[in-house]
């Protein structure tokens, strides 16, 4: 061995963080499991139940009928008559409150309310197949009366001055569908798993390698050393957005009705909280066992309780305050506000502050509890 | 200056019963000196060292490395000490270059990368995954790391423990590769031939106390006896007192006798000149009347030193 060559010293380290952080990435890219449990599954999540709860396919058009009129009248009749003959539509009678929540959950596209003197077309604007919807509605309702009319009956209800009798009421149930939903619900939930993973198993795992122990042993310094693991994440975590809201996008039109700037701000709040709450959950656990445990113990409470899958709003309302103090459940909630809703920041101050506060006391404790050793 | 000092340490882990892991122990390890500190499973090689290494804290007593106490200057030791622990499972993933990089990265100044590598004599694993590795390689990988740092003093727990015969070689090139360089390495070590053919000095750890000190052909002379006599015979016992009288027999106790399962007797002899003790001892064993199952003879080993220290031997538990 030549010895000389071997004494070769140099001074210009790379960066620490920057190392850190490289590993961190490498650790993930390199496990082809992790890849999918990250960003594969919430898609086949999304795929599945979106698809299982969609809107049926537009060959046939769903259409609900409601009577305000009091007592079904004539109108009434040749309305549900001439619709009902079309094979394009899908045709069911409803009553108003039944009609509205179904067209806000995207089950049928369209509403048409039969008053006395005339019908009202409620829409969604923010759906292609209500516009669709309304123009086959009203092509049909323009054909009885053409029709009526060569015909001489005077009676025809839709006949005259028709165009005057049909109002078009445009609803703004935006983001109103069980995938519109789930989307947000999906972000929260990976949002949830990825920094109980993401900080809390992956410190467990490098404790009980001893690798932690390893690292403290050298000049590491242990900001970088959590830096790394919280910047590690927020870069996984734009992926993470990105592909999951651009597929919501594609495959189901989900569209964002709320500022991105605000849309960040919130995701940021989410991740920051979930991260702090996986630390917590790493700070002593010296076993892949306790820390899966009690990684299981946080999240299975927030998956049922926090309004993920199905609306929080169905517990009771003695746990709603419980459940509304929730991280997950004020995540959610904001998301849904953002996105669906277009809430702004006015709207969402009070579950961001919830996200915050449990951010806070989460790592105040975890930097206690920590054991690095 | 001495390298690392401790005096008096005590590590005391709290539990019902608490356990007593290290007991007043003294050690003086010189700059440059290849130090090992030999003991059973369980003797507290890994509390001392650990403590030595800043991470664990002791119950009582003084520490220091390089001059320095953890409490004051710990970022300082840091920067000069490298360290390999009993048991660290490196990242799988990730190459031999990539996890040096990130060792590297910590240290203010160090080796360049090819540099530790070829320490380790890794050059043609520069970039396989560490999962690729046999474990012996593995070992070489966490010595890189513990000198990327180009530290002053490098602290090795149990470097070959569990690795094959030709891995173990490996090792020891590598730590005679460091020793040439000047470094300071103290070692735990529960083999014998480890402490024997790398250590400069040795203390013998039992119960976390030194039970001796001394350079390895020192404590061979002093506890070992120069050569051993191993005697197997079956039938009636010899007389231990008339063995004891023999020409040669030296230290005027034998190191050891039991009863074998088989029934023969086996007895080991200290002797200074076993050509003068083997007639008389055979024709002893005739007179006897017993028959003589096995004669051996060899050289006394840090393993017999621990035997006629503890009575024990090293590969077993502590109790
Ligand atoms: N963290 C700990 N808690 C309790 N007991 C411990 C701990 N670490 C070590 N011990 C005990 O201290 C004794 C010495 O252990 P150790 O220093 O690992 O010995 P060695 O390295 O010589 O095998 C053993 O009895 C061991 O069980
Ligand atoms: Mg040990």
């Amino acid at each position: 061995m030549n010895l000389d060559e071997q004494l070769e010293v140099n001074s210009s380290p790379q960066s620490p963080m920057w190392q850190l952080i490289l590993a961190r990435v490498r650790d993930f890219y390199r496990e082809p499991a992790a890849i999918f449990w990250v960003y594969g599954f919430p898609l086949v999540l999304a795929v599945a139940l979106g698809t299982a709860f969609r809107d049926r396919p537009v060959e046939r058009i769903p259409v609900a009928v409601t009577n305000a009129a009091g007592s079904p009248g004539p109108l009434w009749a040749e309305t549900l008559e001439s619709l009902g003959k079309d094979p394009r539509i899908e045709l069911r009678i409803l009553d108003s409150s039944q009609a509205s929540k179904e067209l806000a959950l995207g089950k049928t596209a369209l509403v048409v309310e039969v008053e006395s003197a005339g019908l009202v077309l409620k829409t969604e604007k923010n759906r292609p197949e209500s516009a669709l919807a309304q123009g086959v509605v009203e092509a049909v309702l323009w054909k009885t009366k053409a029709g009526s009319a060569s015909q001489g009956s005077g009676s025809a209800p839709v006949s005259g001055k028709a165009e005057n009798r049909i109002r078009v009421e445009e609803t703004a149930e935006t983001g109103g569908r069980y995938i519109d939903f789930l989307i947000p619900g999906l972000l929260g939930m990976n949002l949830m798993g990825g920094g109980l993973w993401g900080l809390g198993y992956v410190t467990v795992d490098l404790r009980v390698r001893k690798l932690l122990k390893r690292l403290i042993a050298t000049p590491m310094s242990r900001v970088d050393f959590l830096l790394s693991l919280v910047l590690g994440r927020m870069g996984f975590l734009l992926l993470e957005i990105m592909i999951l809201l651009g597929f919501a996008w594609l495959a189901f039109d989900v569209s964002i009705h709320g500022s991105v700037a605000t849309l960040a701000l919130t995701i940021l709040a989410g991740a920051v909280c979930f991260q702090a709450i996986g630390l917590l959950v790493a700070s002593r656990a010296t076993s892949y066992e306790a820390v899966s445990g009690l990684m299981n113990l946080t999240m299975l409470p927030m998956y049922v309780l926090s309004g993920v899958f199905f609306s929080s709003d169905r517990f009771p309302q003695v746990v709603q305050p419980l459940i509304q103090a929730l991280p997950l459940t004020a995540l959610n909630a904001s998301l849904r506000g953002v996105i669906n809703e277009g809430s702004g920041l006015a709207e969402i101050y009070g579950n961001l502050l919830i996200l915050f506060g449990w951010a806070a006391a989460a790592f105040v404790l975890a930097l206690r509890l920590f054991r690095w050793r | 200056m001495e390298a690392i000092v401790c005096q008096n340490l005590v590590k005391t882990f709290p539990g019902k019963p608490p356990v007593e892991a290290v007991r007043g122990l003294d050690l003086g390890v010189g700059m440059g000196e290849c130090f090992g500190i030999l003991g059973p499973n369980g003797a507290g090689k890994t509390t001392t060292l650990e403590i030595l290494e800043g991470l664990q804290d002791p119950t009582s007593g003084d520490v220091r490395v390089l001059g320095k106490n953890w409490e004051m200057d710990g970022a300082e030791i840091r920067q000069r000490i490298g360290i390999t622990l009993q048991e660290t499972r490196l990242s799988e993933k990730q190459t031999v270059a990539e996890t040096l990089e990130l060792f590297r990265s910590f240290y203010n100044r160090g080796l360049t990368l090819d540099a530790s590598i070829a320490i380790v004599g890794l050059e043609s694993k520069r970039d396989s995954r560490i999962s690729t590795l046999s474990g012996g390689q593995k070992q070489r990988v966490a010595l890189a790391c513990a000198l990327v740092g180009d530290p002053d003093i490098l602290f090795l727990d149990e470097p070959s423990t569990g690795l094959d015969p030709q891995s173990r070689q490996q090792v020891w090139e590598v730590v005679r590769a460091l020793k040439l360089r000047g470094k300071t390495i103290l070692l735990t070590t529960h083999y014998m031939d480890e402490a024997e053919k790398l250590c400069d000095r040795l203390a013998v750890v039992d119960h976390g106390k030194v039970i001796a000190l001394g350079t390895p052909v020192e404590l061979i002379r002093q506890w070992g006896g120069g050569n051993l006599i191993e005697l197997g015979t079956f039938g009636p016992e010899p007389r231990r007192e008339e063995i004891l009288q023999l020409p040669g027999v030296s230290g005027a106790k034998s190191v050891t006798d039991s009863r074998a399962a088989d029934g023969t007797n086996h007895l080991v002899l200290r002797v200074d000149r076993p050509h003068e003790t083997i007639p008389p001892l055979l024709a002893l064993v005739e007179k006897s009347g017993a028959g003589l199952s096995s004669l051996n003879v060899r050289q006394a080993t840090l393993e017999d030193v621990f035997l006629a220290l503890t009575g024990r031997n090293l590969r077993d538990e502590t109790p």
